[in-house]
């Protein structure tokens, strides 16, 4: 398939932006008028199709947002046929040609999430009621997600999550029309806890701390469940303020409490934070219970791990994809990003990467952007070369099942992105979980498509 | 303040009329500002009126409260219960909202206005906090936390199942049969906005509204004159909080969803910028500091590499370029950066704010000319 | 025993840095009159100053990894450590407590800045143009680091030989189990020191006597024909100094990003107004006082009695210090 696809291209990155224009200036369609004349919300009635953007911009996920756009730029330009192609030359089973989706050339609109619900639903909104969105991708947590997920079922748009690991994404509050690529929680504690085992023994008395939301305590519940069943035992699960910025008063209860690991419930920069903070109160230097004294970190992001600096060296943790994996599929999109931008993408990045070209692929395979045909198309789809091994996109709750990374703080780094050695590839039968959970976070209604 | 005159009964008709026309016009005239699209509209109508209740209580007592948002969360969460358990009619929502803000601006004015100045303000400021901080945790049962608050297919909805109403389509609130949304969205915001207006345009020229200015002006010297200001305070805190229940339960009607960061300080902070970039105590310029802060909120943010290309593409390409390297850390990302410098350059330039600058501007034309 | 004593240590630290925020904005309120909404910004600078100089010493040779092909990563080597040696290490190890006599001069020199080119246009405005006005300032401040720093959080450690925990606990004849940082407890003694220098200062120099008359009675002293209006500029430098201090200070516990300011702007507010708008001695006690019932609300003991109770223990206490004393704990009317 690749001799469709120019292996080089003389486009300029602005050359190529100049030619994927939407929104404010051009496409203010008014909606008002037209609403009826559409069998679905925003069908392309042009030679383009819309995707919409929405990352955070502002706020303490700002450049994990950045992130995520470079990584759509990047997939629309290899959807319509220009760079190297990227995922395009390894994804399989693969229908788009390089000539955008459906004979349309896709173009995009950005917003700014926020990292905020209501901000994150205004934004969407905008793409949707004013620049004609046809599908919403981005954020960068499940508070977002989950928000902009329903917002997105209600409009008939599809949604397509960006980075969001609470459960709940496509547990309690999945929707027909939201797709999630990126692992969650509960894989975390399946992938985490044996390697945790065999590391650190079954004979642990563990210590929570856990970040007070949604996330925290989904996170709290998995790891938990898995290292219990393990053998491990829980001493004490406590809750911090999402806004806590020196966890010194959460810390120093951990030192005397005959726990010998402690659980950092953290992402972001709760976990640079109470991570740098653990280590100064000298928790690593600690035995207990005749152990070493050791710090997990559940969920791993390399762009914030840098913040913790030394601080991370040895650190167990998961996460969704890492630079350095060596398979085919990792290595075209780190190629293609690497020689765009200059460095290599983050796990971010991979799974709005990906996302986008699933989408576009699945409409291309049904031959229309009809959401209700586009969704039958995604669900139950497997597909592979795309970083993570083979995959599907179980049906059930649109989440994708797939391998795991566990990783660890490297200890000798050999560039400032070397950061995260793989430690293990859990296998995804290991970490897949049967859709009739007894827990209510993991049991939802999906709703349904709705034909007008 | 102007005296209470005959002539000045009409002017305000005649206000009245064009602040009718220009709102219910915003559909025509956003298109000039590509701001036509209903979500837009119906934010600028609700933080307008988030603004202009704001704005009774600081533009008139010079009372600045920091814990506004603690009522339109409020306003919010109860109109998202009144969807979920009641009806998805937004008449009882907002009829609940008004209660329930009433109520709690009852207990946190009376107790706030023991102080005044900035003990005042830290105490509005430190109650709004706390009921962030609860609403994003403990009460996550009654708040749903971080995701929000969202009305669900399964919920009882008890007046809409007694009346056999059924939600076919997607759930958004509907008033009686006209879904929430949209453009009828806006309209419905628009009514509210223009009798919260009007309300507020009784309120100034009102005697009640002449007591409170005295309060602004002198406290002390109204004291003597027998009058306890303390009713008139708590009495205008409560009218205020409760225009700010309302703009949080037309929120959730337009977009049924309450989130606890409606409550976070920077939102009571934002509203406070709004009235002080539009004019405090102006009628206007409350509404119009809040459509500036919306609008680079929504369309600044929106503006990336790409459109600012086609911005300047009648350009040559290298000058082309030249632009789009200056703008650029300006959009997208940056938009917080414009709205910084906004906020200097109107204050220095025009101290008083917008309104204020164009009533020095008009009377400058005006003497020029005589 | 160990765990009341390890949680009051904690509350002092934090309460050192409360105080220390809080010290300066009440001296540009109680001298100035301006309520300055782009103190948290400065408090942030301070911490770049750590960052920046970082930055500058571990200026790198640069050799490109060759098994990296799709990117440039580089294996970089600090210039000094080429030229120095282990004395060049040492000297990047030592980078933090550098950045302090850094910081002193730029921190000046950015608060004179700042009133000389703004502050003072708004001496005779009201209080709401000066939100605005600070506010904005803020905001600019902030995009401007985020436009070179980016928005995550950058680490800045601290010295070595005091990365680690110092055994409080042995010292006192207690557990050995009981320990505390050492930058934690360098932190606490820099705040305190920073505190009374500025105390000594304003009640033992003339300059500092005149600045607390002015804060008295800003009229009178401007009719003795004492230049006030060049002294409240220089108070400005030193409020600008003491909170990049604590800033930079604070780096090597708190990792800095572009947002810091405002996570602690709001929160230097109240501690502000429950010491008593004005009063330095009221901020400081109302700072160590905050800090401390802060650390104790989060003890597990309280919370399973008192749930989320270290999420509202700030605003509670505000609420009650407000209520039972109008003007805070040492306001004066």
């Amino acid at each position: 398939m690749s001799d469709d696809i120019k292996t080089y291209s003389t486009l300029s990155r602005r050359g190529f932006l100049k030619t994927s224009v939407a929104g404010a200036v051009a496409a203010s369609a008014p909606m008002f008028f037209v609403k009826n004349a559409h069998a679905f919300t925003n069908e392309p009635k042009g030679s383009t199709v819309t995707f919409g953007f929405n990352v955070p911009q502002t706020g303490p996920y700002a450049e994990e947002g950045a992130d995520e756009l470079r990584a759509y730029e990047l997939a629309v330009k290899h959807i319509n046929g220009e760079g190297d192609g990227g995922m395009l030359n390894t994804m399989k089973p693969v229908s788009l040609k390089g000539d955008g989706v459906n004979g349309k050339k896709v173009i995009f609109v950005t917003g700014d999430t926020q990292t905020k619900s209501p901000a994150a639903r205004a934004s969407a909104k905008r793409m949707i009621e004013r620049d004609g969105a046809i599908m919403i991708t981005g954020g960068s947590s499940s508070g977002v997600a989950v928000a902009v997920q329903s917002l997105c079922h209600e409009q008939g748009v599809i949604f397509m999550a960006g980075l969001t690991h609470a459960v709940d994404t496509t547990g309690k509050d999945r929707r027909r029309y939201g797709f999630r690529h990126f692992f969650n929680t509960e894989m975390s504690g399946a992938a985490l806890a044996p390697i945790l085992e065999s590391e650190f023994g079954n004979q642990r008395l563990a210590y929570h701390l856990t970040a007070d939301y949604n996330w925290g305590w989904s996170q709290e519940g998995s790891i938990k469940k898995h290292t219990e069943a393990l053998g491990w035992q829980t001493r004490a699960a406590v809750r911090t303020p999402l806004k806590e910025v020196d966890f010194s008063q959460y810390i120093t209860p951990v030192l005397n409490s005959g726990a010998d690991v402690l659980v950092l419930n953290h992402y972001g920069k709760n976990m640079v934070d109470s991570l740098t903070q653990s280590v100064q109160f000298g928790l690593r230097d600690k035995q207990v219970n005749g152990q070493d004294f050791q710090i997990v970190v559940p969920l791993f992001s390399r762009l914030m791990a840098r913040g913790a600096g030394d601080s991370i060296k040895g650190i167990y943790g998961s996460t969704n994809w890492n630079w350095s994996l060596q398979d085919k599929g990792s290595e075209a999109f780190v190629k293609s990003f690497g020689s765009e931008y200059g460095f290599p993408p983050s796990q971010a990045a991979h799974t709005c990467y990906v996302q986008a070209l699933l989408y576009a692929d699945a409409c291309q395979r049904a031959g229309t952007f009809h959401p209700c045909d586009v969704i039958a198309a995604l669900e139950g789809h497997q597909f592979d070369g795309m970083g993570n091994g083979p995959v599907e996109y179980r049906a059930e709750d649109h989440q994708c099942f797939k391998d795991v990374l566990v990783v660890k703080g490297k200890e000798a780094s050999s560039s400032e992105f070397d950061l995260l050695e793989v430690v293990e590839v859990t296998p995804r039968a290991k970490v897949e979980y049967p859709t009739t959970m007894q827990d209510a976070n993991y049991v939802g209604d999906l709703g349904s498509c709705r034909r007008v | 303040m102007e005296a209470i005159n005959p002539s000045s009964g009409r002017k305000d008709n005649l206000t009245m009329i064009a602040f009718t026309v220009v709102v219910l016009t915003a559909p025509l005239w956003g298109k000039l500002i590509g701001a036509d699209y209903p979500d837009l509209l119906q934010r600028f109508a609700i933080f307008g009126l988030f603004a202009i209740g704001f704005n009774l209580l600081f533009g008139l007592t010079g009372y600045l409260s920091f814990g506004h948002a603690a009522f339109l969360g409020i306003g919010s969460y109860t109109a998202a219960w009144s969807f979920k358990l009641l009806s998805m009619n937004p008449i009882p929502a907002v009829i609940f909202a008004l209660l329930l803000s009433g109520l709690f601006a009852a207990v946190i004015g009376y107790v706030s206005l023991k102080r005044t100045g900035i003990y005042f303000a830290i105490l509005t400021l430190a109650f709004a906090q706390m009921s962030y901080n609860l609403a994003y945790s403990v009460l996550t049962p009654i708040t749903n936390g971080e995701t929000g608050l969202r009305v669900l297919r399964d919920d009882p909805r008890i007046i809409d199942t007694a009346l056999g109403v059924e939600i076919q389509g997607p759930l958004l609130g509907s008033f009686f049969g006209i879904e929430m949304t949209g453009y009828s969205g806006f309209y419905f915001c628009a009514v509210m906005l223009i009798a919260g207006f009007y309300v507020a345009l009784r309120v100034f020229r009102s005697p009640f509204g002449m007591k409170l200015a005295a309060i602004k002006s002198n406290q002390t010297r109204m004291e003597y004159t027998g009058y306890n200001p303390k009713p008139y305070l708590l009495a205008i805190f409560i009218i205020s909080g409760m225009y700010a229940g309302l703009a949080g339960a037309l929120m959730v009607i337009v977009d049924p969803l309450a989130g606890a960061e409606r409550m976070q300080w920077t939102v009571s902070g934002e509203v406070v910028l709004m009235t002080i970039l539009g004019g405090v105590g102006t009628l206007v310029g409350p509404l119009l500091g809040a459509a500036i802060i919306k609008y680079f909120e929504n369309i600044f943010s929106a503006i990336n590499e790409s459109v600012l290309l086609a911005t300047f593409d009648f350009l040559p390409e290298g000058l082309q370029e030249f632009m789009v390297t200056i703008v650029h850390p300006f959009v997208g990302g940056g938009w917080h950066l414009t709205l910084g410098i906004l906020f200097m350059s109107v204050i220095i330039f025009m101290p008083g704010g917008i309104m204020e600058g164009i009533r020095h501007l008009t009377d400058w034309i005006r003497r020029r000319k005589e | 025993m160990d765990a009341i004593l390890i949680q009051i240590l904690n509350g002092l630290d934090k309460g050192g840095a409360y105080a220390l925020i809080a010290l300066g904005l009440t001296l540009v309120f109680g001298t100035l009159g301006v309520v300055n909404f782009a103190h948290g910004a400065l408090f942030m600078l301070g911490a770049f100053v750590s960052v920046t100089v970082q930055n500058i010493l571990t200026i790198s040779k640069k050799v490109k990894d060759e098994s990296i092909t799709f990117f440039d990563a580089y294996k970089e080597t600090p210039y000094l450590e080429i030229w120095w040696g282990d004395t060049g290490t040492m000297i990047i190890d030592y980078a933090v407590p550098i950045s302090i006599f850094v910081a002193i001069p730029v921190m000046l020199l950015i608060g004179l800045a700042m009133e000389r080119g703004l502050i003072r246009f708004f001496y005779k405005r009201g209080d709401a143009d000066q939100i605005l006005v600070t506010f904005g300032l803020a905001i600019v401040i902030q995009e401007i680091v985020k436009a070179n720093y980016g928005a995550n959080p950058i680490p800045t450690p601290a010295p070595e030989i005091v990365a680690g925990s110092a055994p409080v606990g042995s010292w006192l004849g207690l557990g050995a189990d009981l320990v505390y940082p050492w930058w934690r407890l360098i932190y606490l003694f820099f705040a305190i020191t920073i505190i009374s220098t500025v105390f000594a200062f304003l009640h033992y120099t003339t300059f500092g006597m005149v600045v607390r008359a002015g804060m008295h009675d800003r009229e009178t002293v401007g009719l003795l024909g004492i230049n006030i209006e060049r002294r409240f500029t220089i108070v400005f430098g030193l409020a600008a100094v003491v909170a990049g201090l604590a800033g930079t200070m604070y780096t090597p516990i708190l990792p800095p990003d572009y947002h810091m300011g405002m996570d602690f702007l709001v929160l230097s507010f109240v501690v502000v107004v429950v010491g008593g708008m004005g009063s330095l001695a009221g901020a400081v006690a109302a700072g160590f006082l905050l800090g401390i019932l802060q650390s104790f609300a989060s003890m597990n003991e309280v919370k399973s009695v008192l749930p989320a109770i270290d999420q509202i223990i700030i605003y509670l206490v505000a609420v009650i210090v407000l209520l039972v004393r109008p003007k805070g704990l040492m306001g004066k009317d």
